[in-house]
């Protein structure tokens, strides 16, 4: 069997193409082979190095756009964890949508493989379809995007390299971009140092994570996950009780069950420092106005989560201090080294 | 990859040499083991969730949205040998994930068959990566280790609101804080009784949901629906009311 594969690999590999693209798996952080699961990195969309290097490009590239004024990156900031700076972002005809872009890091890691804040995207490949047409974002055509592509002094031969064929299609564009987006990995917070045995907490952080940590004050591990999972994410989705009648169905527009109205993708709390403003419609500015909704804001729903704490009482209670402290702890979740990693910047 | 050959060859040495020698010996056979969850014999799948429809015993409408435990060291015995596979597992009714078979096999026979609701204190201190992954962890100041269960879903209270409970079973725990102290252990076992195994079985495995809100301990969800982890005595109930959950279901050959 070993030896017809070998023999059909190398049959093909002469037909169609000199080039073969060199594998690149992804570098998995210590913190992560320790505690969690491998990445899902899909079978007909290995990591290479070729690839990556395309992926980037393109990401990076305002190609994408209809009038070649935004790219990718335009919303997906590294200065900003890869997010902007808005509530919600302005597409090519200076259109508002009506959702926060979200942070890009740690993807591969996402194992339910549904991406956007309703889950609307059933992998990363296909997450990277939907922006370019969309009306709001890149108000793009894929098949004039190909062109342009196709004709494009660079792009054909890049093609070649990282898939062993220079005729560009949809399919291989987004598996590009796909490819480097899960090279975006952030591991290296205060906090996964102190994990690691290399740094220390001080008293206020460790208090706060102590409030983080337990189900009679802040409860946000069930969601948001413990130390032992460095994601801080469950990627699930849920109503946390923002809303008591709904502008925004979230997961059950995408799925069409009620149960699921209201309910948006857990967001990771890693980078909460440069990723304001917050929520799937960005609707509060700062960490402080977060805390303060968790703790007094809560709003009754059908689909609110059973998860969420004192309802009729408006959330958890916290105190000032308490509020403080949890800041305190959730600001060692971030990662400033993964702003500026050269890596991950555009050349 | 020599290795691998070598251990390949060897094995397929010592297969043929024991099918020729001995007819006798017993098949070896691989068990499955599928969990099915009903509220008192009536049927309970991730389509049933979301719904308040069930009644408990103390008379409190609920609804289920969430349901996932794990098993783990599935013991089967008899008169000639003990196998233990130490093994655990993540049922979860929501995603439906509710099947699975060891990987390890065992030799045809009739056997006691037991698994342990939860982890043991010794698998409850080991770092599992699929737990972590599936945020079931228990707070440190708590003990650490994992859940052995949760439960949530929506009741309506006494005054006819609705309201969150959150079900959670995990090692009772006093004290929280850097030191905790343990009043008595609350995994437990699971004797499904004897089984006859003569080829490749599957062992349905049935939860009475509202059984563990019936006996010996009569639950009230206006007393007790959340923040149960730190409330040992509460963990002391789900520890008893637990006993008779599960029941032995189809098994089929």
């Amino acid at each position: 069997m070993t030896i017809v594969s070998a023999l059909v690999s190398m049959s093909c590999s002469n037909d169609e193409s000199n080039f073969s693209p060199t594998e690149q798996p992804l570098e998995i952080p210590e913190i992560f082979a320790d505690n969690i699961l491998s990445p899902i990195i899909p079978t007909d969309n290995p990591q290479t190095i070729e690839g990556v290097a395309l992926g980037k490009k393109l990401f990076f590239d305002k190609i994408l756009s209809a009038n070649g004024t935004k790219s990718c990156a335009s919303c997906h900031s590294q200065q900003n964890a890869f997010t902007d700076n808005t509530p919600t972002s302005t597409g090519i005809d200076g259109i508002a949508g009506n959702r926060n872009s979200m942070p890009l890091f740690n993807l591969a890691w996402n194992y339910s493989d549904r991406f956007n804040w309703d889950g609307k995207a059933l992998s990363l490949e296909r997450q990277a379809e939907e922006p370019v047409e969309n009306p709001i974002e890149l108000h793009s055509d894929w098949d004039n995007v190909v062109s342009r592509l196709q004709a494009h002094p660079e792009y054909p031969s890049l093609f070649e390299k990282a898939f062993n064929t220079s005729i560009i299609s949809k399919e291989l564009t987004t598996k590009a971009i796909a490819q480097f987006e899960r090279t975006l990995i952030s591991a290296n917070s205060k906090f996964d140092n102190y994990f690691l045995g290399t740094a220390t907490l001080t008293d206020q952080e460790l208090n706060g994570l102590d409030i983080f940590l337990r189900e009679d004050k802040g409860d946000c591990f069930h969601c948001h996950g413990s130390p032992n999972n460095p994601l801080w994410t469950d990627n699930e989705f849920h109503n946390n009780g923002l809303d008591s009648i709904f502008t925004d169905l979230g997961l059950g527009a995408v799925t069409g069950d009620p149960n699921d109205n209201a309910k948006f993708r857990t967001p990771s709390l890693r980078n909460l420092a440069f990723t304001a403003p917050y929520m799937h419609d960005g609707r509060f500015a700062t960490l402080e106005e977060v805390i303060d909704f968790y703790s007094e804001g809560l709003q009754d729903s059908p689909t609110i989560d059973p998860l969420m704490k004192k309802v009729d009482e408006g959330g958890v209670q916290l105190t000032e201090e308490e509020k403080t402290d949890l800041k305190a702890f959730l600001l060692t979740l971030s990662d400033s080294s993964f702003l500026t990693n050269p890596v991950f910047q555009e050349q | 990859m020599k290795k691998s050959f070598v251990f390949l060859t060897l094995s397929m040495l010592f297969l043929f040499c024991c099918s020729d020698d001995d007819g006798n010996q017993p098949l070896e056979i691989m068990t499955t083991f599928k969990f099915s969850h009903n509220w008192d014999g009536a049927l309970v799948t991730n389509i049933n969730f979301n719904a308040i429809q069930y009644t408990n015993a103390n008379g409190d409408l609920l609804s289920i949205e969430r349901l996932r435990y794990v098993v783990s060291d599935i013991v089967f015995s008899n008169n000639e040998r003990t196998i233990e596979l130490d093994m655990h597992h993540l049922i979860d009714v929501t995603n439906n994930d509710m099947v699975f078979t060891p990987q390890e096999s065992i030799p045809s026979g009739t056997y006691n068959v037991s698994f342990t609701f939860g982890l043991d204190n010794e698998d409850n201190s080991q770092n599992l990566p699929d737990l972590n992954t599936a945020n079931f962890n228990v707070p440190q100041n708590l003990g650490g280790g994992y859940h052995y269960m949760q439960l949530d879903g929506k009741f309506v209270n006494a005054n006819m609101e609705e309201q969150g409970y959150n079900y959670h079973a995990i090692r009772a725990a006093d004290n929280p804080g850097p030191n905790p102290t343990f009043p008595q252990d609350t995994f437990f076992e699971v004797d499904l009784g004897s089984i006859d195994i003569t080829t490749n079985v599957e062992i349905e495995v049935e939860m009475n949901i509202a059984q563990w809100f019936k006996e010996p301990n009569l639950w009230d969800l206006n007393i007790l629906n959340q923040m149960l982890m730190p409330n040992s005595q509460a963990q002391i109930l789900m520890f008893q009311n637990g006993q008779n959950v599960f029941s032995l279901g189809d098994v089929s050959q």
